[in-house]
C-alpha cells in the first residue's frame, strides 16, 4: 500500500512542472532533479535560482504560470516620454512611483517574489502588492533603471503587467471610499460621546442643583454634533439637492429634511428652551445610515466592470515610416499610416493588409477561436489578433472610428446610471415620493391642530418631521440588496452594484448571445463525415493533431480514441491552413479544404477540417458547438415567463438545433453585427421591454450596455470581460432562473421591511402629534427601528437563500 | 461636582486620541488593503539566503 502511494507521488512529481504545476508532456526538460513543462518555465527558475529567490517555490507549490504560450513582447514603446508620463503615478525626476495591474497574482508566492523584486533589479526601491486588487506598487530610481526594464523584468518572471491608460479613474473611487471611512469614524466618535453626555437626561437624574453642569453638557453636545452635521451627513444633502434639481424625490430628501430639522430643533431647544435636544438621535441616525452605505458600497474589488476597448487594445503601435520603425501611442495613430503587427498583437484600427500572411484571430470580437486568413489588399478589422508572422498594414480609419470601436461612440455609452435612464426606478424612490408628501402634510396638520399654542405647534411640527425621518426605510434596501449581492457572489454571479440586484426582479425579456455565451469555449461536438476510419488511420491522425496547439486540433485529438501514438518524422504546421506530417511512412494532411486539396463541394455551414492520407481524401471532421450544460433545462424553465431572444453574429448553421432548444416562441437572429445587436436591444426597449442580456465578447459590449441589465459570461472571472453590470461565472450559468426568482424575493423582503419601519413611524407619530416627544423616546425609537430593519432584512435574505439552496 | 468636568475633559481627550489614531490609519492606507498584510507577515526575512543555499547545492 505504502509503496503504491510512494509510486504515485513519484509519478506525480515527475509529471508536473516544478514552476507552474502543469503536466509535462515528457520529462526531457530538467535541471537539478527538477522537471519543467517548457523552456520558458525553466528560464524563470534559472533566473530566480541565480538570485537566491527559490523561496518562491517553497511558500506555495508550483506557484508559477505556464510559459508555454508566452511570446516575448517588444516594450520599446515604454521609452516614449509622453506614454510613460501617462502610465506612472508620480515622479520627481529621481524617484518614480508606478502602479501595475498584474492578473497573474494568485498566491502567497506571488506576493513574496513581487515584493522581493529589489533583488532582481537594484533600481527598485520598494514594491508592494495589493493581493485582492491584483496590483503592484513600485518605487524606482530613474537613474539606475527605467520603466521599460521593470516591465521587461516582470514579463520575464511571468508577471506581465496589463498596460492601459484607463485605470486612472479608479483613484477617484478610492478616495471616495476613504472619505466614507472618515465620515463613519467621526460620526461614531461623536455619537458615542453625545450619548455619554446625554445619560443624565435618559436616567432623568435631577440636575436642577447643578444647572451649570447641564449647560456644559449641552454645549459640549452641540460642539460634538457640528462635525456630524456639517461633515458626516453632507452626502445626504448633496444627493437630496441633486434629486430635487432633477425633480426626483429620492429617499435622501426626507432624510435630509429630518436631519436638518433634528439639528435646528436641538439647537433651539438647548439655546432658548433649556431643553436637551435630540443631538444623540441625530448622531446615531447618521452613524447607522453611513454604516448602511458602507455595506451597500462593498463591491468586488478584484473585478473590473468598466473595461472598454481601450483596455484590450495595445497602448502603442510600431509605425513604419521612411524605412524606419518607431513606436507611437495608439491615440496618435492617424489614417494612412503603415504599422507593423507582430505575432499575437492586436490590430488597433481598421486597415488594409499590405505585406505578409495575415491570420486573424477574432476571438476578442466574435468569440470564435478559429483564425481567418486574409490576403494582400483585403480589409482587416480592428480587434483581431495576428497569429503567425509579422504583417504590415495601412490604417484606413482612426482607432475610435473603426468598425468595432465605433460602438463606444453610440449613445448607450453616454447614459449615466442604470436606474435613471433605463426606465427601472428603484422601488425606494417610488416610496419616498409618497412618503415625503405624506409627512409634509402630516406636519402641516399637526401645526394646524396646535395653532393656538405656538411653542406646542413648533414642537409638534418638528417632532413629526423628526420621527418620520425614514432611517429604517433607508437601511432596509441597502441591507437587503447588499445581502442579496453577497448571496449572488457566493454563487458566482458578481453584480456591479446593488441597483442591479433590484432591477433583476423586473426583467421580462432575456437576450442571449451565441458563441461563448450559450456555447462552451474550448469544447466542441466533433463528428467525422466520410468513410469510417480504420484503427490505423485513427492512430495516424491522432498522432498528427496532438502535436498542434490549434483549438481545432485539440478538439479532434480529444474526439479520436486511439490505442497508441506514433512520433511523426516530419511535422509541419502552416498557420491558418493546416498540418502536414509523416507518420510511419504515410503523409497525412489535415486542415482546410484547399490545403488538403479535397474534391468536395458542399455549402459550408459549420466548421470543417479535412483529412487526407497519402493524398487520398478520407472525409472531414465536423465541429459543432457544444451548448453549456443545463442550457436546455434553463430555457424550458424560462420560456413560460420570459421572452427569449438569441442574437448571434454567426451563420445559420446551427439554426435547426437552436430552434429545437429555444422552442417555437423565441426569436432567433443570425448574422448580427455588434451594431445590429445594440439596435435590436433598443428596439425591444422602445416596445417597453425590460431587457436582460447575456454576452461575452467585445462584440456584445454595445448591446450589454444598452440593455437594462447586461451580464457578461466568463469562464474565468479574472479574464477580460466587456463593460457590464455584472459578471456571471459560466459554472453558474444554469442557475439564472434561481437568481431572477431570488431577486424577486429580495424585493418582497424590501417591501416587508418598509412596512415594518412604517409601523415604527406610526408609533412615533402618536408621540409627535401630542407634541410631547421626549429626547428619550426619540433616542430609543430611532436605533431600535434601525436595528430591527437591519436584523430583519439580513435574516430573511439569508433564510430564504438557504431555503432556495443558494447558500 | 467640579471633578466631573475634569473627568469629562480627560475622557474626551482620550477618545480624541483614538479618533486621531483611526483617522491616521485610514489616511495612511491601512484600510485600502485588508488582506495582503495578513500574508506578508508570515514571510520569513532571513529564510531567503539559507533556504536557497541548501536547495541549489
Amino acid at each position: 500500500m505504502e509503496q503504491k502511494e510512494l509510486l504515485e507521488r513519484l509519478v506525480e512529481t515527475k509529471e508536473n512542472c516544478y514552476h507552474c504545476g502543469d503536466e509535462c508532456p515528457d520529462n526531457s526538460i530538467r535541471l537539478i532533479e527538477k522537471v519543467f513543462c517548457c523552456n520558458g518555465c525553466k528560464t524563470v527558475f534559472e533566473l530566480l535560482d541565480e538570485n537566491n529567490l527559490c523561496n518562491y517555490y517553497s511558500i506555495d507549490k508550483n506557484p508559477g504560470t505556464t510559459r508555454k504560450y508566452h511570446t516575448k513582447r517588444n516594450y520599446d514603446f515604454l521609452d516614449d516620454a509622453d506614454l510613460r508620463q501617462k502610465l506612472i503615478d508620480f515622479s520627481n525626476g529621481v524617484k518614480t512611483n508606478v502602479t501595475f495591474d498584474i492578473p497573474q497574482i494568485h498566491c502567497s508566492s506571488c506576493i513574496w517574489i513581487l515584493e522581493n523584486l529589489y533583488s532582481l533589479n537594484s533600481g527598485i526601491i520598494s514594491s508592494k502588492v495589493n493581493f485582492l486588487q491584483k496590483k503592484l506598487f513600485i518605487t524606482y530610481l530613474e537613474k539606475t533603471t527605467s520603466l521599460k526594464r521593470i516591465v521587461e523584468l516582470l514579463d520575464s518572471i511571468g508577471y506581465e503587467p496589463l498596460l492601459n491608460l484607463e485605470d486612472k479613474k479608479e483613484e477617484k473611487a478610492k478616495s471616495h471610499y476613504k472619505s466614507l471611512y472618515y465620515k463613519i469614524g467621526i460620526a461614531g466618535f461623536c455619537f458615542g460621546n453625545i450619548m455619554l453626555l446625554s445619560f443624565p437626561e435618559y436616567l432623568s437624574i435631577n440636575v436642577a442643583q447643578h444647572e451649570e453642569l447641564k449647560k456644559i453638557f449641552a454645549v459640549l453636545n452641540i460642539i460634538l454634533s457640528l462635525p456630524v452635521f456639517f461633515y458626516s451627513s453632507i452626502d445626504y444633502f448633496t444627493s437630496a439637492w441633486k434629486g430635487l434639481r432633477k425633480k426626483i424625490i429620492n429617499l435622501d430628501v426626507p432624510l435630509a429634511l429630518g436631519i436638518l430639522v433634528l439639528f435646528l430643533r436641538s439647537i433651539i431647544d438647548i439655546a432658548f428652551l433649556n431643553g436637551a435636544g435630540f443631538l444623540d438621535s441625530l448622531a446615531g441616525l447618521i452613524f447607522f445610515l453611513l454604516i448602511g452605505k458602507l455595506f451597500q458600497n462593498k463591491t468586488y474589488e478584484t473585478l473590473n466592470f468598466e473595461r472598454n476597448y481601450k483596455s484590450y487594445f495595445p497602448i502603442a503601435v510600431t509605425v513604419h515610416k521612411e524605412n524606419k520603425e518607431t513606436t507611437i501611442p495608439v491615440e496618435k495613430l492617424k489614417v494612412g499610416e503603415r504599422i507593423i503587427v507582430r505575432n499575437n498583437e492586436l490590430i488597433p484600427a481598421d486597415s488594409i493588409l499590405i505585406k505578409g500572411n495575415a491570420n486573424i484571430d477574432y476571438s476578442f470580437v466574435t468569440g470564435e477561436a478559429i483564425p481567418v486568413e486574409r490576403k494582400n489588399g483585403e480589409m482587416i478589422y480592428a480587434g483581431g489578433k495576428q497569429v503567425g508572422s509579422v504583417i504590415e498594414i495601412e490604417t484606413i480609419k482612426e482607432v475610435s472610428q473603426s468598425y468595432l470601436t465605433q460602438l463606444w461612440n453610440s449613445k448607450a455609452f453616454k447614459k449615466e446610471s442604470l436606474s435613471e435612464e433605463s426606465g427601472i426606478t428603484a422601488f425606494s424612490n417610488l416610496v419616498s415620493k409618497h412618503f415625503t408628501y405624506a409627512i409634509i402634510a402630516l406636519s402641516i396638520i399637526a401645526g394646524i391642530i396646535w395653532s393656538s399654542d405656538s411653542t406646542l405647534a413648533f414642537n409638534a411640527v418638528t417632532a413629526v418631521l423628526i420621527i418620520a425621518c425614514p432611517c429604517a426605510l433607508a437601511l432596509t434596501s441597502p441591507f437587503t440588496l447588499g445581502n442579496t449581492l453577497r448571496v449572488f457572489g457566493k454563487n458566482k454571479l458578481y453584480l456591479k452594484h446593488t441597483h442591479v440586484a433590484e432591477a433583476l426582479a423586473s426583467i421580462d425579456t432575456i437576450v442571449f448571445d451565441k458563441t461563448g455565451t450559450i456555447t462552451e469555449n474550448g469544447t466542441a461536438n466533433v463528428s467525422f463525415v466520410g468513410k469510417e476510419l480504420s484503427e490505423e488511420e485513427k492512430i495516424i491522425i491522432k498522432s498528427a493533431v496532438r502535436n498542434s496547439a490549434h483549438p481545432l486540433s485539440i478538439s479532434i485529438s480529444k474526439f479520436l480514441s486511439a490505442e497508441r501514438f506514433l512520433v511523426p518524422t516530419n511535422f509541419k504546421e502552416e498557420t491558418g491552413k493546416g498540418i502536414e506530417a509523416e507518420i510511419n511512412g504515410s503523409v497525412v494532411k489535415i486542415g482546410s479544404k484547399n490545403f488538403v486539396d479535397a474534391k468536395y463541394s458542399d455549402e459550408i455551414l459549420s466548421t470543417q477540417v479535412f483529412v487526407s492520407i497519402n493524398s487520398k481524401f478520407l472525409g472531414y471532421f465536423e465541429i459543432a458547438n457544444k451548448y453549456r450544460e443545463g442550457f436546455a433545462g434553463l430555457i424550458s424553465s424560462l420560456e413560460k415567463n420570459y421572452n427569449l431572444v438569441l442574437l448571434s453574429g454567426d451563420n445559420e448553421g446551427e439554426k435547426e438545433n437552436l430552434r429545437k432548444l429555444f422552442g417555437s416562441m423565441a426569436e432567433l437572429h443570425f448574422h448580427q453585427s455588434p451594431h445590429d445587436k445594440l439596435n435590436f436591444i433598443e428596439f425591444l426597449q422602445k416596445k417597453g421591454k425590460k431587457v436582460l442580456m447575456f454576452g461575452d465578447g467585445l462584440n456584445d459590449a454595445g448591446a450589454l450596455k444598452q440593455s437594462n441589465i447586461g451580464l457578461s459570461i466568463s469562464d474565468n472571472t479574472n479574464n477580460f470581460s466587456p463593460a457590464c453590470d455584472g459578471i456571471l461565472d459560466s459554472k453558474s450559468f444554469n442557475r439564472i432562473k434561481d437568481f431572477i426568482t431570488f431577486s424577486k424575493t429580495s424585493k418582497k423582503i424590501i417591501v416587508a421591511g418598509f412596512i415594518l419601519s412604517l409601523i415604527y413611524n406610526v408609533i412615533g407619530l402618536a408621540y409627535a402629534f401630542s407634541g410631547t416627544l421626549s429626547p428619550l423616546v426619540a433616542a430609543i425609537l430611532m436605533p431600535v427601528s434601525s436595528i430591527t430593519a437591519v436584523v430583519f432584512t439580513t435574516l430573511s435574505v439569508n433564510i430564504t437563500a438557504k431555503k432556495k439552496g443558494l447558500l | 461636582m467640579q471633578v466631573i468636568i475634569v473627568l469629562i475633559a480627560a475622557s474626551l481627550l482620550v477618545a480624541l486620541g483614538f479618533l486621531a489614531a483611526y483617522l491616521w490609519a485610514v489616511k495612511s492606507g491601512q484600510y485600502d488593503d485588508k488582506y495582503t498584510p495578513s500574508i506578508r507577515i508570515l514571510f520569513d526575512e532571513n529564510k531567503k539566503a539559507k533556504d536557497t543555499g541548501k536547495k541549489s547545492s
